[in-house]
């Protein structure tokens, strides 16, 4: 098969137009799931039982269903009841299903604190809170963040399971412009470059801040 | 003074002349699961003093410093910290466990310096003396500046305020975290075993440090520790303490060279 390059520029502007849709739910999807991700964190480790099981039951189930079946049961389900726009519910979706993997993640970071950080903590009688935001989580978060920066990336890389649910981004872009010119090769091939472009240049800015926070922060 | 005297009359509060005691153990225990670690302590300290604990590792030493800094929550008994109850509230004439609001106030009054320093990391030096007094005291930037950096400078480290402690000796970094502990003014603190994480050549620099503490006086110090010449100079009481109970106590001209059970005396000979 010969790649008509020509016509793959032509349809590079409504590609590019999809992408910004991907990268915008894939931030918003993100920032939903770092923040949701160490709420649930934080509440796996709550004294009480019942929200501690709440909690890891949530988890749980969220991590066994696939997140294309998330996306149709809150598009659909919600919009009986909401007037969400598809966009709103893929980025929450998103959001809600990587925060349960973020979850893990912060958790790993937060064990890796010594104890004696929490003993010192107490015995400068500092609040719970404010053992939480000046001694534990800073020291809990830089090290987790290159694994942040990978979920980065696999979200970014989960956004055409949107079309599912007709959001504009770039697969739903290609087959629009598939339906409209039947030419299957150039669109696919054109959104499998922009998704490598990017996932490779992410992957490399994140390595070259983990290589300088390691240097920041050697013991 | 007179306090053997007072010791053996145990209600005896005769006007001003006795202080009450700044920290009072009633019959503390102390369990680990099934494992009783401490059987029922008896201690009291006046406001000011200075003891040593000695005993052999696995006694409980490390336990019983613990639990006054609320780290460790007695089985049964009580410890009074100044006049107040520790661990309980009186609650319609019952006592219940503290609200977390009561610990918080009581733990104003005590201090700890831990065997491995635990010192905050992500801090330069200078900041890990100055976060305690100002987020927990509510201090002013300047105000706990001052303050921080008079401690370092007590501790000898007024040159290291802009180190992170990674870059710091284990010596350093002891003294560091006693800084750390003086700058909130406690009445009492207890040192574990302060010196046994360090390499021998800086021992000598954080014991100096802890002696010249002591000789300013008015806080109390409960020094756990091996260094059997230091607890001679400095305690003005030493606790020999066994399995879970205090076996032998006085002052140390009395127990160092004249010691009564048979377990002190070869805990001192295996100590020389
Ligand atoms: N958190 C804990 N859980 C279980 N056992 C403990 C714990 N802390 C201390 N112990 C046990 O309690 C005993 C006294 O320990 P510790 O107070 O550290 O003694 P010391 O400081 O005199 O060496 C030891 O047998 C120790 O194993
Ligand atoms: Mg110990």
């Amino acid at each position: 098969m010969e790649l008509d390059w020509e016509y793959a520029f032509s349809i590079l502007p409504t590609l590019l137009k999809g992408l910004k849709t991907a990268l915008y739910a894939t931030v918003v999807g993100f920032v939903i799931a770092c923040v949701a991700g160490l709420v649930l964190a934080l509440l796996v480790r709550v004294r009480v039982k019942v929200v501690k099981w709440v909690t890891n039951a949530f988890i749980e189930f969220v991590r066994s269903t696939p997140l294309l079946i998330q996306l149709f049961f809150l598009y659909f389900g919600l919009n009986k009841y909401f007037q969400l726009s598809a966009f709103t519910v893929g980025a929450v979706a998103l959001g809600i299903h990587y925060s349960t993997y973020l979850a893990e993640v912060y958790r790993s970071g937060i064990d890796n604190v010594e104890k004696g950080q929490w003993e010192a903590s107490r015995a400068l009688n500092f609040s719970k809170g404010r053992t939480w935001t000046s001694i534990i989580l800073p020291q809990a978060i830089p090290p987790i963040l290159p694994i942040m920066g990978n979920y980065l990336i696999v979200v970014f890389k989960e956004t055409p399971l949107l079309a599912g649910i007709t959001v504009l981004e770039m697969l739903t872009r290609s087959k629009n412009i598939l339906s409209r010119d039947w030419k299957p090769f150039e669109p696919y091939t054109m959104v499998g470059l922009i998704f490598l472009v990017l996932s490779l240049t992410m992957a490399i800015v994140f390595e070259l801040m983990e290589r300088r926070m390691n240097r920041r922060f050697t013991k | 003074m007179s306090t053997t005297v007072q010791e053996r009359e145990p209600h005896a509060v005769s006007g001003g002349e006795t202080a009450l005691p700044i920290v009072k153990y009633n019959d503390v225990k102390k369990s680990f699961g099934d494992l009783e670690v401490l059987h029922g302590i008896n201690l009291e300290m006046r406001p000011g003093e200075k003891i040593a604990i000695i005993g052999p590792s696995g006694s409980g030493k490390t336990t019983l410093g613990r639990m006054l800094m609320t780290l460790e929550e007695p089985t049964s008994g009580t410890i009074e910290v100044d006049g107040e109850l520790l661990w309980h509230m009186e609650r319609g004439g019952k006592l219940v466990r503290a609200s977390e609001a009561h610990l918080h106030r009581m733990r104003t009054k005590i201090g700890m310096v831990f065997q491995h320093f635990n010192l905050f990391p992500h801090m330069k030096v200078i900041r890990n003396v100055t976060e305690a007094p100002r987020k927990v005291l509510g201090l002013s930037k300047e105000e706990a500046h001052e303050r921080a950096v008079e401690m370092l400078r007590k501790v000898g480290l007024e040159d290291k305020l802009d180190v992170y402690p990674s870059k710091l000796s284990g010596g350093q970094k002891q003294r560091v975290a006693i800084a750390r502990a003086l700058v909130m003014r406690p009445k009492v603190m207890v040192f574990d075993e302060v010196t046994s994480a360090l390499d021998p050549e800086l021992v000598g620099e954080v014991l100096e440090v802890i002696k010249e503490i002591a000789l300013e006086g008015e806080m109390a110090m409960m020094l756990i520790t091996h260094e059997m010449d230091f607890a001679r100079e400095v305690a003005d009481r030493v606790i020999f303490g066994a399995d879970g109970l205090i076996v032998e106590e006085g002052p140390p001209s009395e127990l160092f060279e004249n010691p009564e059970s048979e377990r002190l005396q070869s805990f001192l000979r295996r100590m020389n």
